[in-house]
């Protein structure tokens, strides 16, 4: 407690990170919400153009098993008992068939029409944030200098050390801790480059007048069931980006890094006496 | 990290979750929330007609596509009693108006429909809830239909009347079926009255006599069971006013996404 290394300081993030990181904080949450409420419409998924209803490769359904329901969920060809979670869910005596439970869609209870009110909207904000960001990003110098990995960072040594030191919850402290080390640039990466866009590509790849806009959009991906598949799996994704993420800002100095999002301004300890490289 | 603050921060995350819930549901209740939401449906509707051509087809398929489950929703047999009438001498005396805002109101037995322009077209039907089938329909053009009823310049939207009520509790007069669409639409090369599925007589719950195809657009503007044709300036005054059964009941109008 006494012997405190002295902090100093650093500017983080810039005004535009932190607006655009919290409104993608608020369109993403309420788009995977109003998201499930839609995919509860019709709890299964196909690949291809046309949905083969006997054999969904993924769904969730309520089934009498012994004359007691119970909710299923199949994947390929796994069968999976998620009564009170998938399929069939609520309190006890009031449970109802729906794919996910009433505390993960908007609305809680069953409406398609507001949840895809919901969904647009909160797309269409989604897709300017983003773009702002995004332009942003390139025309100041953002996303290359903070988030392009330098040569010395790809190292496989390099990226090998970051990950045992990660998996130990050890982080950098002093000057290494000025800038993004090489996972959370390559991950960064993968949410901003691939999976964001990614959602709203197979997003629009749903949309059957999109698809008569540009057609080859829709081909890339296999079919519009086949999109509407890659949506909710990208989805997945970034709820497990999100899990670890917060997990990470929580361990790795929580008032700190909520600070350094809300204000800018982020505490390093000023002696760079650490064992990390930059 | 203590026990005490580990169980004080699921607290509060448990408590937040819940408000977030409950405010969330508040907000789905309150109309002017609703109202701020809507606005999205006008600005994907100009959106889409901005960047796409207004003749630019909706991708047809090859035969080997056709989906053999093609899935038929809302009305599968309508119990109306003019329905059913029709149905029992084959659509004998049915007639297809076609009326409203035009110089020249065509009234059309089945036959007459079938020998007017036609366009064949294997095409992918999405349903709002999420799931696509592959179908070959054949009918006539709409805008060949349309161009012989001579439509008046102030007409904008054309609506489809349809036999089937879809929601018998509805104590406004609103619970029949009915679509409508903008003039970009109706005059759209893929818009037809389809009296043709996979090669044979349309089935009645596909909508037998004639169903609307307007296949940019997702399953429920695809009205079945049509019997009038109402080409009109306004869609007030129509069912709820919101220009369809499923508009009037909280879907977007343009639902070309």
């Amino acid at each position: 407690m006494a012997d405190k290394p002295a902090k100093v300081m650093i500017c983080r993030h810039s005004g535009v990170t932190r607006i655009t990181h919290w409104l993608n904080v608020l369109a993403v949450s309420l788009l995977l919400m109003s998201g499930l409420q839609i995919f509860n419409a019709h709890p299964a998924l196909y690949w291809g153009a046309a949905s083969t209803f006997a054999e969904p490769w993924v769904s969730m359904k309520k089934v009498e098993v012994g004359g007691e329901p119970r909710g299923i969920t199949t994947v390929g060809d796994l069968r999976f008992d998620t009564t009170g979670l998938f399929g069939w869910s609520g309190a006890e005596g009031a449970r109802e068939q729906r794919g996910f439970p009433a505390w993960a869609t908007i609305p809680s209870y069953r409406s398609l029409a507001d949840g895809r009110r919901w969904h647009f909207f909160f797309a269409w904000l989604f897709v300017i944030n983003g773009l702002v960001y995004w332009l942003w990003g390139l025309a100041r110098g953002h996303i290359a200098k903070d988030l392009l990995p330098s040569r010395a960072q790809l190292r496989p040594g390099h990226i090998l050390h970051e990950i045992v030191t990660h998996a130990r919850l050890r982080f950098p402290k002093g000057e290494p801790a000025r800038s993004y080390n090489v996972i959370q640039k390559l991950t960064y990466l993968l949410v901003i480059v691939v999976l964001l866009p990614l959602m709203v590509a197979t997003g629009l790849s749903m949309s059957p007048g999109f698809n008569a806009t540009l057609p080859g959009l829709i081909d890339l991906f296999g079919g519009r069931q086949s999109a509407r598949t890659i949506h909710f799996l990208a989805a997945t994704g970034i709820v497990l980006f999100v899990a670890v993420h917060l997990v990470l800002v929580v361990v790795s100095g929580f008032w700190n890094n909520m600070r350094s999002m809300i204000t800018g301004r982020y505490a390093i300890e000023a002696t760079g006496a650490d064992g990390d490289r930059a | 990290m203590s026990l005490d603050r580990r169980r004080w921060l699921s607290g509060v995350g448990a408590s937040l979750a819940g408000l977030w819930l409950a405010g969330c549901d508040r907000l789905v209740a309150n109309s002017t929330f609703n109202g701020m939401l809507k606005v999205a449906e006008k600005w994907t509707e100009r959106a889409q007609r901005l960047i796409t051509d207004r003749n630019a087809l909706a991708r047809e398929f090859a035969p080997a596509d056709i989906s053999a489950d093609f899935k038929a929703n809302g009305t599968l047999r309508p119990q109306d009693p003019e329905y059913v009438a029709l149905l029992a001498e084959n659509f004998a005396s049915y007639r297809l108006q076609v009326g409203g805002l035009v110089d020249q109101p065509l009234s059309l037995t089945l036959a007459d429909v079938r020998a007017a322009p036609s366009r064949t077209q294997i095409t992918r039907h999405d349903c709002v809830e999420g799931w696509s089938s592959i179908g070959k329909w054949k009918g006539a053009r709409l805008s060949a239909l349309l161009d012989r009823a001579k439509l008046k310049p102030e007409a904008r939207y054309i609506v489809f009347h349809c036999a089937d009520t879809l929601d018998p509790s509805a104590t406004d007069g609103a619970g029949k079926y009915y679509e409508s669409i903008d003039l970009i639409d109706a005059y759209h090369p893929q818009t037809i009255l389809a009296y043709q599925m996979n090669d044979a007589t349309l089935p009645v719950r596909h909508g037998y006599p004639l169903r609307l195809r307007v296949e940019r657009q997702l399953g429920y503007k695809h009205a079945k069971y049509v019997m009038r044709i109402e080409a009109v300036a306004s869609l007030d005054g129509i069912g709820r006013g919101q220009g369809g059964f499923w508009p009037d009941r909280g879907y977007e109008w343009y639902a070309g996404i």
